[in-house]
């Protein structure tokens, strides 16, 4: 399957796994702290594990930055 | 209000500027704009609103002028060390323009003194270091419906949105504060002290076009940018009627920022 990651393009083999899965594969250090919005939503957290991504799937992960001082 | 001679001279780069003019100008005059921290963020903000003219700058910040805060905070100089940094600033901004009527505000932004203090405002500004504050800005907007410019930065990156009541909030993004020290501070990661300028400076021309009505605002939009490859991007967001309804505001645990490193 082909993605769309933060604007740019990602590819896989499988034709579909879960977002936990592809933050896990995008190497996302931290899952807890990244949003992530899928197809223009907003995920809840506790829908990473069953949210399956697929072909054509556009995917933001956002993080948190907490410096302003 | 009628502008005076010294005035027309002054604000000559607005008033020749379509889609500022001296109509926008009378605005921004007339605008009353609150900086919460008067750091990275807030110490670029301020210089450029009140340059602009804007008629009220309230600033609010606990803090002290430390050394490590001059790498970025351009608003406070060497001699100001161990100022009270809102006394810093608002000396500054005297020099810059006598028109700005200052409130300095040698406090702390809590649950239980937030509403109060917004409410003098048109426009906010989050110029914070920590995800408590950060969250207790939204939370406080939300509920006054006042609307206000969140800003992040960390290492070379930086965030910014701006919300109007009825468009996504911080919450709709970010759902919750993340656990104490789970997110790396500045204090802990570092900044490049120019993206501070970047930002808050983004967040000071949010909000003059508030102010002047033109353009659009960064609203339901999260702009981030890297500035080790200066990239930019725009995420859309969608508001969120289950993170918009906001009842009460709380302090988050303290904890989970350096606040005396800020």
């Amino acid at each position: 399957m082909k993605l769309t990651i933060n604007g740019e393009a990602a590819e896989f083999e499988e034709a579909s796994f879960s977002v936990s899965e592809l933050l896990k594969r995008k190497d996302v250090k931290m899952p807890d702290m990244v949003s992530v919005e899928y197809n223009g939503d907003m995920l809840d957290r506790e829908n990473f594990d069953s949210t399956m991504v697929k072909d054509g799937d556009q995917l933001e992960f956002l993080y948190f930055m907490g410096g302003g001082q | 209000m009628n502008l005076t001679e010294e005035q027309i001279e002054r604000y000559s780069r607005h008033i020749i500027l379509q889609g500022v003019g001296g109509e926008g100008q009378e605005k921004i005059l007339n605008a009353k704009v609150l900086i919460i921290g008067t750091g990275g963020l807030g110490a670029p903000a301020a210089l450029y609103l009140a340059a602009a003219g804007v008629g009220t700058i309230g600033l609010i910040d606990g803090d002290t002028v430390d050394l490590s805060n001059l790498q970025r905070q351009v608003i406070h100089f060497t001699p100001d060390l161990d100022k009270p940094k809102v006394q810093s600033a608002k000396e500054k901004i005297a020099q810059i323009n006598p028109d700005v009527n200052v409130n300095a505000m040698q406090d702390l932004f809590r649950a239980d003194n937030a509403l109060d203090i917004i409410k003098d405002y048109d426009f906010i500004i989050d110029g914070t270091d920590n995800f408590p504050a950060k969250f207790l800005i939204n939370d406080a907007c939300v509920m006054g419906k006042k609307p206000f410019s969140h800003g992040g930065i960390l290492r070379f990156d930086g965030q910014t949105m701006t919300y109007v009541p009825g468009t996504a909030s911080y919450r709709c993004v970010f759902d919750s504060p993340p656990p104490p020290n789970a997110v790396p501070t500045c204090s802990q990661a570092g900044v490049f002290g120019a993206i501070a300028g970047m930002l808050g400076t983004i967040q000071a021309a949010e909000a003059l076009k508030f102010f002047i009505n033109k353009g659009e605002l960064l609203t339901n939009r999260l702009l981030i940018f890297d500035a080790l490859t200066m990239k930019f991007r725009t995420v859309n967001v969608k508001p969120r009627p289950d993170r918009l309804n906001i009842e009460k505001l709380v302090d988050f645990d303290q904890a989970a920022c350096d606040l005396k490193q800020s």
